[in-house]
């Protein structure tokens, strides 16, 4: 069992900047997403997208920012699990809340703020009649181990990065690699498409473009595809262990849309006039994940919401003590790890 | 203040005419959710980057509209139910010459 003083479900800008805001009232956080790195949409989706909107920065990179946020919550030592999906929550006696990934992974805290966005990001799946009946029986959305496709036939469907990368990374692997796309034209780094190039000239990645998987074979697993070619509408039967279509991620509310909270436009409704709460005392929702008249979806508006939440938690951990926000310019910041960072002392010395 | 009407059905099949601003720096997806024609967090899903297929629709009307950039094309080439007359609504800015332009929603991907 992970225990915490806040537990923050999705580890976006906003969630990111709720540890620093709690660090300073000494309360540890831990973060849970579903995506194998820290900072959301801004990580998977546009990390060389600049962003102009956040205050003090005129111009900086949806990558950068996150580089800078976790810089900037490093002294108060986050705890993460990543990969894994916030799937149930259960309220204990106590008032605090156990939240469980799809893994079985358990998080205790008094405290949950949701920071989720638009949902985890889950797989998009083509639409194929019998997808479903093979999935995890050769059909295969995310690759973990690339071991596991050792000496085996692969086919990946997809024109982005991803499905370049794992080519060229499973070239080496796997006895036999198909890519198939929709169009002669991939969408990715330079060098990943020279390299899908090169290996397809050495006879080591075959590829098929512009046609589309459009067909599942097998009885107990997957055994084969049906691959179309969409200029001749030619088909190719291709025996295959392994289809792997990788085209990209949406984002999905999922669990949490059952946890009985208050949901609005695919939103969580949260109380704008004071904390951010939502309907259950004690769950927090912040960022663009919350909805509230007036409500506007930017990482501004994230960090404001994240700050007003960590002061509402503090109060709920500590319902005696007596507490007054402090400047970081007057007080500095104290990590958890021992380090301190404030301003130079002002010289005091008489001029002769 | 210059508007524009423009037809849209959603992916119920109901048809809305509405008006759209020329001088608000608004594309066809900003357009759909401001008059809310589908729900909240389906649509315009990437916010507008030519990076999701949420805001995909059919053009019915023969309005010239500009050419579709690398992005565009690269996404709606990963979309579903792509037709030949398919564009990302965000890519569609709203100017005076698509008075009258007629569009319908894709379905939303599962």
């Amino acid at each position: 069992m992970i225990k915490t003083d806040i537990l923050i479900i999705g580890a976006g800008p906003t969630g990111l900047f709720a540890v620093f805001e709690a660090g300073l009232l000494q309360l540890k956080c831990h973060l849970i997403d579903a995506l194998p790195q820290p900072g959301g949409q801004c990580a998977e989706i546009y990390p060389k997208k600049p962003i102009y909107d956040i205050p003090g920065f005129p111009e900086v990179l949806a990558g950068e920012l996150v580089d800078n946020l976790m810089e900037q919550i490093k002294p108060f030592q986050p705890g993460f699990t990543l990969g894994e999906r916030a799937e149930t929550i259960e309220k204990l006696d106590d008032g605090s809340f156990i939240v469980t990934t799809n893994k079985g992974t358990k998080h205790q805290a008094p405290i949950v703020a949701i920071a989720g966005g638009l949902g985890s990001f889950e797989p998009r799946k083509p639409q194929l009649r019998n997808l479903s009946q093979f999935e995890d029986k050769g059909v295969v959305y995310m690759i973990r181990e690339p071991e596991v496709f050792r000496d085996r036939k692969v086919i990946i469907a997809g024109g982005g990065d991803s499905a370049l990368d794992w080519s060229i990374f499973l070239a080496d692997v796997a006895s036999e690699v198909t890519l198939v796309h929709r169009r002669n034209e991939f969408r990715g780094a330079l060098d990943s498409v020279e390299k899908v190039q090169q290996l397809k000239n050495q006879g080591k990645i075959n590829l098929i473009t512009p046609a589309e998987v459009v067909d599942l074979k097998g009885t107990n697993k997957l055994e084969g595809v049906v691959i179309k070619k969409t200029d001749t509408s030619e088909e190719i039967a291709l025996e295959v262990d392994n289809f792997i279509p990788l085209f990209g991620l949406s984002p999905k509310l999922g669990p949490i849309a059952d946890w009985g909270l208050e949901i609005e436009k695919n939103a969580i409704k949260v109380d704008n006039t004071l904390d951010y709460q939502t309907n259950i005392p004690g769950i927090y929702a912040i960022g663009d994940v919350n909805t509230y008249p007036g409500k506007l979806k930017l990482i501004l508006c994230g960090f404001h919401e994240a700050t007003l939440m960590c002061q509402s938690a503090y109060q709920r951990i500590f319902p005696d003590k007596k507490y007054v926000m402090k400047y970081t310019t007057v007080g500095g910041v104290t990590g958890f790890d021992g380090s301190k960072k404030e301003a130079p002392k002002a010289v005091v010395k008489a001029i002769d | 203040m210059s508007d524009i009407k423009v037809k849209i059905t959603d992916r119920e099949g109901v048809l809305h005419e509405v008006d759209a601003p020329t001088d608000m720096n608004m594309n066809l997806m900003e357009v759909v959710r401001s008059y809310e024609l589908a729900p909240e967090g389906t649509i315009g899903i990437c916010g507008g980057m030519a990076m999701c297929a949420s805001c995909q629709c059919y053009v019915k009307s023969e309005h010239a509209l500009p050419e579709k950039s690398d992005d565009e094309e690269a996404m709606l080439s990963e979309a579903f139910f792509v037709e030949d007359n398919s564009r990302l609504g965000c890519q569609i800015h709203m100017t005076p010459e698509l008075d009258g332009l007629e569009v319908e929603l894709a379905p939303e991907e599962a």
